[in-house]
């Protein structure tokens, strides 16, 4: 029944839209104005209607529709779907609150979505730190040559897949890993540091994987700015860093959303950093999702479990939007 | 406050290149002192050494008898315009005007005095909360003039602040530059390449080309009294005619061009058989023949009516065109394209300087 929902929500929202695009011709009314096949031509004309509808409905609305619609079902061997065990329920959203099993509180499933947010808060505060300065440098104050060499340096990197990456990192910090066998050569410390264990390889991971993400568009930002206000700005008496609060932040604030909200939300779907690098006893909120997919075979959990992350992620980004007075237009400019 | 600014000996390259070649000048207390040049000129790389942005490779910059080595732009007693004004767009017009007494530390109620003060000196009364988009061009110019007074400089850069706008506002702000100037008392160091500007507003004048001053003095004297051949024809319109002094005393020359003998004036007092040009501005040429070496045939090539005025373009010794302006009551006397015409002018009025670069057109 709720599964005929799925087919049913594309068609009545493209029926409204047709219907307030007709009444919008229809009330404007103007002559000159050619209708779509007019302008494209027939054949152009629905070559792209179908690309346009193919890609919006069957890669993006379809496929979530479903997720969203399997969360709300119980889970059923194939034999019993659609059959009288088969009823909308939220029993997958409560499973996050509260054990199924036992009514006990879920706090193992809660403190990992905590943990997930919270350390996904801590790897975009370091990817801007590490950022900023970067790509101010790039943007205004390094020579052309010194700036494609960076850029080189920083995108070269990104050649090596995930997997090598992460498992890199993974013996560079690990207990007789390199950093540890220097650590304890030099006689910093005399027994080895669990850099695994106490998630700093986590931390770095992520914060690596994003660089990226957040350098381009904190560049792009910054780019633009007219050399001459940094310099106005320090001709009327600014100290560097009162030019970059009051100036060079300023102006950038749409880039550093745009770059911090990307971070965020990546690394809190992050799925191999956290599995590689984080410590024994770390659970990452994405690794629960992945388990309930693949291991338990439980989907309608695991669909919920990902709309939960979903939900507060946005919520999280919107939040930080409002306190920050960017309007969400600004961050995809 | 204010103070005098001196050059000594600043020469400033960028690698091979020098901008700035051994400049030395004294401009004073109170001036409104203009470098005046063609772009590349190195007027602009002089004003950002003064201000600080720039550090000499060699010699020294005073400001108020203090050398400046080592000193940072935000701790000079300067303050800049810049050409593009370089307001602040996220900022109020308040905000701009008083950024940089909040970056001294000066409480909110001192600023928002200061700002007020500061509104009405440029006119802006009541227009604090606007943000800088919403100005004119005008507006924001007087605005940018604020931001640097409001902190009290003792010297005031300004790097062809008018050169954005038309040109009725640009004459408007002319006057209003110069009256504020007045008001204030404070030094003003004014770049530009629009010798207009240069000329009506500033009480000196240097005039510079390839890196190298080639004469500081009042608009009067650079114009009627120019040192070299290039400021003779940067500065106003001017019709060179090259050739060697055939004959030469103490006050008079006369070469030998093209045209065949002209004499002229000889403030140099270059000797007979040096090569130089002979300057006459259009202006001073006449229809008609005059006294003897002062009188060139020739041809009208065309005639440009401009109103208050008519220039003639007469065929020269080179492709360049000779020009002659003719006043509101001769030109009834004009003769017509393409005819055979004799000019002549007088000798006061005709300058022979040495041979020498000549200002591109």
């Amino acid at each position: 029944m709720s599964r005929l929902f799925v087919f049913l929500v594309p068609v009545v929202v493209i029926a409204i839209f047709w219907a307030m695009a007709r009444y919008e011709s229809r009330r404007i009314h103007d002559p000159t104005r050619k209708s779509f096949f007019e302008r494209n031509g027939t054949v152009l004309g629905i070559v792209f209607l179908l690309l346009v509808g193919f890609w919006t409905l069957f890669l993006v609305v379809l496929p979530y529709l479903y997720m969203v619609q399997e969360s709300f079902h119980p889970k059923l061997p194939p034999m019993q779907r659609g059959g009288p065990e088969d009823f909308l329920t939220l029993e997958q959203y409560k499973s996050f609150f509260i054990q199924p099993t036992d009514g006990a509180v879920n706090d193992t499933h809660m403190w990992a979505f905590v943990f997930s947010i919270a350390t996904s808060v801590l790897v975009t505060i370091i990817n801007f730190a590490i950022c900023y300065p970067l790509a101010y440098y790039m943007a205004q104050a390094g020579t052309t040559q010194k700036v494609r060499l960076l850029m080189l340096a920083l995108i070269v990197p990104y050649w090596v897949n995930e997997i090598l990456r992460a498992f890199a990192l993974r013996l560079l910090m690990a207990t007789k890993g390199l950093i540890n066998q220097a650590l304890l050569g030099i006689g910093l410390v005399d027994k080895p540091v669990d850099f695994l264990g106490l998630d700093i390889g986590l931390y770095v991971g992520l914060s690596y994987a994003y660089l990226l993400i957040m350098v381009f568009p904190l560049y792009n930002a910054i780019e633009s700015l007219d050399k001459n206000q940094i310099e106005a700005a320090r001709d009327l008496g600014a100290p560097w860093w009162r030019i970059h609060k009051d100036v060079v932040i300023p102006y950038a604030k749409p880039g550093i959303a745009s770059g911090c909200t990307m971070v965020f939300m990546l690394s809190a779907g992050a799925l191999a950093a956290p599995q590689f690098l984080g410590g024994p006893s770390t659970l990452w909120f994405t690794s629960i999702v992945y388990d309930f997919f693949f291991q338990a075979f439980n989907w309608p959990r695991g669909a919920a479990y990902a709309f939960i992350l979903l939900a507060a992620c946005i919520a999280f980004v919107m939040l930080m939007l409002r306190m920050f007075k960017v309007s969400l237009g600004e961050t995809i400019r | 406050m204010s103070a005098d600014v001196e050059l000594d000996r600043v020469t400033i390259r960028f690698g091979n290149f020098t901008a700035v070649n051994s400049a030395s000048l004294k401009i004073r207390n109170g001036e409104f002192f203009s470098f005046l040049g063609p772009s590349g000129c190195g007027k602009t790389t002089i004003l950002r050494t003064v201000s600080g942005f720039l550090e000499p490779s060699e010699g020294t910059v005073r400001i108020g008898g203090q050398d400046m080595a080592g000193i940072g732009p935000n701790k000079r007693p300067t303050a800049l315009i810049f050409q593009n004004l370089a307001l602040f767009p996220l900022m109020t017009v308040a905000d701009n005007i008083t950024y940089g007494l909040r970056v001294r530390g000066m409480s909110r109620e001192d600023r928002a005095r200061r700002a007020n003060e500061l509104l009405s000196l440029i006119a802006l009364p009541g227009q604090g909360g606007k943000l800088v988009s919403e100005l004119s061009g005008g507006q924001k110019q007087r605005v940018a003039i604020a931001r640097a007074l409001a902190v009290e400089p003792q010297v005031l850069l300004l790097d062809e602040p008018l050169s954005a706008l038309d040109l009725k506002l640009r004459q408007h702000m002319r006057n209003e530059l110069r009256a504020i100037q007045n008001r204030v008392g404070i030094t003003f160091i004014y770049i530009t390449h629009d010798q207009g500007e240069a000329l009506t507003m500033s009480d000196r004048i240097a005039v510079m080309n390839e890196g190298i001053i080639e004469q500081v003095g009042d608009g009067r004297t650079i114009y009627d009294q120019p040192d070299t051949a290039f400021v003779a024809s940067f500065v106003g319109e001017n019709n060179p005619f090259n050739g060697m002094i055939a004959q030469a005393d103490d006050s008079w020359a006369v070469v030998e061009t093209a045209f065949g003998r002209l004499r002229g004036r000889n403030p140099k007092k270059l000797k007979a058989g040096s090569n130089a040009i002979l300057f006459v501005r259009p202006e001073s040429l006449r229809l008609g023949p005059g006294e003897e070496a002062t009188t060139i045939q020739t041809t009208v090539k065309n005639v440009a009516f401009e109103g208050n005025a008519s220039h003639l373009f007469l065929k020269g010794a080179t492709n360049k065109d000779i020009t002659l302006t003719v006043g509101r009551q001769d030109t009834h006397s004009v003769p017509e394209e393409g005819s055979t015409t004799v000019i002549s002018y007088d000798p006061q009025l005709g300058l022979v300087l040495p041979e020498g670069k000549l200002a591109r057109e």
